[in-house]
């Protein structure tokens, strides 16, 4: 591709001097970056407390008055939500895109700073409206994260009224946030990458988030107009989800719709939404994987290949999520075909990170560790995903805890673990000091075997039958006792991880204070965002001269020279010089 | 190191786990065995992978990890073995996939011989149809629904007429007859599940989705709903009696026709007046209750409600159980109402009398109370007028004692237990969400600033 010179602008576009410029209405993607990361993280935890208070519920079904049926759906609703779309969503592009694609491509700030700055404010103000259902009369809604229609806009679900609504513009105000944050991600990389930063030198962070951009700026609009839809069914009246129907014993005026073509919509954007999710934390995770152990990433171009192919095939499988939903059945044959197809570029990238360590110098850093407990769940949450891809395997294990268990393997822990990695990894670049070392470690234990346990005896129970988004399982002639006590050992291990990230947090607040100062690349990393002249990075990231980019991300132990990685803005030595040679 | 051990640990757990556990498939009850042959494939496959891909992270993590001196090996890829590894992963996708689809083409082509049956869901009871001796259904329309007419049949449509009505949450089914299961939702999205059949079908307002079955083992199973409906989705349980041929035609001539219940004649309340004389004595000549003789307020109650606890009493649904003493009484002078008729009309004579705003004898947290009712809300309706839609009874300006002691006796197992009483199992089920003594005054205290009136009088217009 040819060179661009739009990174090579000396002059800031923009000049921040007042404390407000700099920390607050900020155009910096730094700054930009901790602000999502730290909204995303509030909001986060609120999700968290609502699981733990939903867990109490399924644990000791008996002894907590605090969680009645309308709030248990108004919480598992919540949880979802917030979890997918305003913690992690936010947080890997928001979050993790913003501070990771200019420093990495050797930019000074987002193409449209501006622009980038009202992302976050905007994504502040559906987040605001989010919270703010939960202070309306009747609360938040409980639909359920997938909103379906018509019992998120009827009487019998809590928030038919003022949740839904709220859910629905703050969803839509999301979008609007998302698109604006989303263009500059992807303009930046393809327009805004330094000297000698082909695309196929790009560290696979940047791959990950820059095709997760791409699938989120395609399928939000799906979900967008469908929150439009159903606004408009719930407030004037209209009819696109609904139809001819008796709620209560009464018929309300509509006719007509259709709430399959909703579930359409819904998963047309919800399958992306996972990959969106997921391909920022494949990214990422190989980044993680090849510095610590000190190995260039195996097979770098396949894994670009593979993001890309996971990324086109997210777009024809939404279906499988409505194999029961009454549509044709013949959609099964299809669906179940792509899906499982799109199981193999996912384990080639499996194999692959396998292989990246294979032969490696690995180093059991902190940030390591979660790598590999990522490749374990990933692994785990991977293979139950053919289970459920596979239309006859799905029928009996829908709707049951084996679903509940295999997203939350595949996309709750294993994103989570490489969220909690990366923020390991690049902390000492963003705060220019290291954390605690001992409390990273316990953090890890905790949240890996305790997320295991939550999970895996959650599969075994759907193959039992146990159904989910039950407030209660009360008397079920075909449960044993032995469901509910498996159900309080489950929440008390949920409390336990729950407690974990309280150390976590913990250990990255006092950190800012006490943590020893970091040297500027503590990891040995190759890649751009260690090589600034600044630790932490300043505005403009680059003083005075932009780098010059001559070999791809991963020259890590590369046989002759002298250390064992070579950065990317280190010129290309006759001697033992290999980055440029394969992939240029 | 350490997470070397542990990936190897998890893998041995993980295998222990899964062969020890006591959480497997339900005995299956249906001809979809091959279904759970799938599943099981499915295990073995991912399975190897499973186990393969961990010990070998953990060897590679033990084998490699960082010592003094070691040093990489540079190695950026492997064509070949890349290649080697996709095609084995994509044999091994194949392998799940073609009998997979094989098991579902099965699935969507139902077999000409199967019988038809009609389940119809709605917000959180179940019911069910029978196409009658002309084998068709009649059409239906959610818009014609009303308390006469509960399941939405077009009465102008001569094949409706025969249709048999299944007015209760127990369907029966011959044992291995395939039948073709029709879906129909009355107001939002449900799911069809019985565990032990294995498929699962969604019931969508709007349209007829469908699945079919042969039910291959004699027994009663559950039905679950298990597609989130709303409050009440969890509680939203049925029953599927499979039995010899023989049992279940005896069972279906029992139930009425769509015709026979279009063609009864309207209550008489006026009849109703004259068989309550005997009840006054306890329930007051007004019904108006009696706490001294544990006798509940009956004026204004729900008709449909008074008939089926009179029906639940004779039949010893409710009142049989140890424990319930007034209960017990109550049954004594049930088996007194002669015949549906009269239970009818004596039902439509208690509807009609007022139902002014009673003593109140509960104590409680008024605004705690008004935050719980938010769930009873519901189905009893907003102002506690009751719901016949939800067969939910009126709870407002009824006995505020009588009310805490049925929530007791929901609580505690002396109602709702009953095999055949699916409507107090399912409010034993709801009770359970009020959690002490507490809850219950605090929420009875709320129903007793309510007032029905206005909400009763609008539904009339």
């Amino acid at each position: 591709m040819a060179y661009v010179a739009i990174a090579d602008r000396d002059a800031p576009i923009h000049d921040p001097h007042t404390f407000i410029e700099k920390y607050i209405w900020s155009q910096d993607h730094k700054v930009i970056a901790i602000q999502y990361s730290i909204v995303a993280i509030f909001v986060g935890l609120v999700a968290l407390v609502l699981s733990g208070l939903m867990r109490l519920q399924l644990g000791f079904p008996d002894s907590f008055h605090f969680v009645d049926p309308n709030q248990y759906y108004q919480f598992i609703t919540m949880h979802g939500m917030i979890m997918v779309i305003y913690l992690l969503t936010a947080l890997f592009l928001g979050g993790f895109g913003n501070f990771l694609i200019p420093l990495m491509c050797g930019s000074r700030d987002m193409v449209f700073p501006y622009m980038n700055m009202l992302s976050f404010w905007v994504y502040l103000l559906a987040v605001i409206v989010l919270l703010a259902s939960f202070f309306v009369q009747g609360g938040p809604t409980g639909a359920g994260w997938t909103l379906y229609p018509p019992q998120a806009v009827l009487p019998g679900t809590p928030g038919a009224g003022l949740g839904i609504i709220l859910m629905l513009v703050s969803l839509g105000i999301f979008i609007v946030a998302f698109t604006m944050g989303g263009l500059n991600y992807v303009t930046t990389v393809l327009q805004a990458r330094c000297r000698g930063m082909t695309l196929m030198r790009m560290p696979l962070s940047v791959w990950g988030i820059f095709v997760a951009t791409i699938l989120g700026l395609l399928a939000f609009p799906a979900l967008f107009v469908s929150a439009i839809m159903m606004t408009l069914d719930g407030t004037l009246g209209t009819s696109f989800f609904m139809p001819a129907l008796s709620s209560m014993g009464q018929a309300p005026e509509h006719d007509g719709g259709s709430p399959l073509l909703f579930q359409h919509l819904f998963w047309f954007f919800g399958h992306p939404e996972v990959y969106i999710v997921a391909l920022p934390a494949f990214g990422i995770v190989s980044d993680l994987l090849a510095t610590h152990a000190r190995k260039n990433i195996f097979g770098y171009r396949m894994m670009v290949w593979a993001i890309l192919a996971i990324g086109g095939l997210s777009f024809v499988v939404w279906a499988h999520h409505m194999y029961v939903s009454g549509m044709n059945p013949y959609f099964g044959f299809f669906f179940a075909t792509t899906t499982l197809i799109i199981a193999v570029p996912t384990a080639i990238k499996v194999y692959n990170w396998v292989l990246t360590l294979w032969k490696g110098d690995i180093h059991l850093t902190v940030p390591m560790l979660f790598a590999i407990g990522f490749i374990f769940t990933f692994v785990h949450g991977g293979l139950t995903g053919l289970f459920l891809g596979n239309v006859t395997v799905d029928l009996p294990l829908s709707d049951t805890y084996f679903v509940v268990g295999h997203f939350h393997m595949v996309m709750g822990v294993s994103p989570v673990l490489v969220v909690f990695g990366a923020i390991y990894h690049w902390y000492p670049k963003l705060t220019g000091r290291m954390w605690d070392d001992r409390l990273g470690r316990i953090h890890f234990w905790l949240t890996f075997l305790g997320t295991y346990a939550i999970y895996l005896p959650m599969h075994y129970l759907g193959i039992l039958g146990v159904p989910r988004r039950y407030y209660a399982l009360g008397e079920t002639e075909f449960l044993p006792q032995s469901v509910h006590t498996v159900n309080a050992a489950i929440t008390i291990a949920a409390l336990v991880v729950a407690a974990s990230v309280v150390i976590f947090l913990y250990n990255m607040i006092v950190s800012l204070w006490r943590g020893e100062k970091s040297p500027p690349n503590p990891w040995k990393a190759t890649t751009l965002e260690w090589q600034t002249p600044d630790t932490p990075a300043k505005h403009g990231n680059w003083g005075p001269r932009l780098p010059e980019v001559h070999r791809w991300a991963y020259d890590y132990s590369v046989p002759g020279a002298p250390d064992d990685f070579i950065p990317q803005n280190v010129p290309v030595d006759s001697r033992y010089a290999t980055g440029t040679g394969h992939h240029g | 190191m350490a997470i070397a051990v542990v990936l190897v640990l998890l893998v041995i757990g993980s295998l222990i786990f899964h062969f020890a556990s006591p959480w497997w498939f339900t005995p299956i009850a249906s001809n979809w065995s091959t279904m759970d042959d799938t599943v099981i494939l499915t295990f073995w496959v991912t399975g190897v992978v499973f186990i393969a891909v961990n010990l070998f992270l953990a060897w590679v993590v033990w084998k490699y990890r960082h010592r003094k001196g070691h040093k990489a090996k540079y190695d950026p890829e492997n064509k070949k073995l890349e290649w080697w590894l996709t095609i084995v992963t994509s044999i091994g996708v194949a392998a799940m996939l073609a009998p997979g689809l094989f098991v579902w083409g099965k699935f969507v082509n139902v077999p000409e011989d199967a019988a038809i049956v009609e389940v119809v869901g709605q917000q959180w009871h179940w019911n069910f149809r029978f196409p009658g001796d002309d084998g068709e259904f009649g059409h239906s329309d959610a818009t014609l629904i009303t308390p006469e007419n509960p399941f939405g049949l077009d009465p102008d449509d001569p094949r409706g007429s025969d249709d048999v009505l299944v007015a209760s949450p127990e369907l029966r089914l011959p044992v291995d007859q395939p039948v073709k299961v029709l879906l129909r939702s009355k107001d939002v999205l449900h799911n069809f599940t019985v565990t032990q059949f294995r498929v699962k079908m969604d019931l969508v307002p709007g349209m007829i989705t469908h699945m079919w079955l042969t039910p291959t083992v004699p027994g009663s199973y559950e039905i679950l709903c298990e597609e989130l409906c709303g409050m009440g989705h969890f509680a939203m349980r049925g029953r599927v009696v499979v039995t010899p041929r023989e049992e279940f035609e005896t069972w279906l001539a029992a139930l009425p026709t769509f015709g026979a219940t279009q063609a009864l004649a309207a209550a008489d309340p006026a009849a109703g007046a004259g068989l309550y004389a005997v009840c006054t004595a306890c329930h007051g000549a007004s019904g108006e209750g009696n706490p001294a003789l544990n006798a509940p307020r009956l004026a204004g109650q729900q008709a449909w409600y008074i008939r089926r606890q009179l029906d639940a009493f004779r039949d010893g649904r409710r009142g049989a159980k140890e424990g319930d003493v007034y209960g017990a009484q109550m049954r004594a002078f049930a088996a007194m109402v002669q015949d549906d008729t009269s239970a009818r009309n004596l039902a439509a004579h208690l509807e009609g009398l007022a139902a002014p705003q009673p003593q109140a004898t509960v104590a409680g947290d008024v605004d705690r109370g008004r935050r719980l009712y938010a769930n009873c809300a519901n189905c009893h309706g907003h102002q506690g007028e009751g719901i016949w839609a939800l067969n939910a009874p009126r709870l407002a300006h009824m006995s505020d004692w009588y009310l805490v002691r049925q929530l007791q006796n929901f609580q505690h197992g002396v109602r709702g237990t009953d095999a055949g009483d699916y409507y107090g199992w399912q409010m034993a089920t709801f009770a359970d969400a009020l959690k002490d003594e507490r809850s219950i005054n605090d929420v009875v205290a709320y129903i007793n600033t309510l007032d029905p009136e206005p909400v009763r009088t609008a539904r009339k217009d």
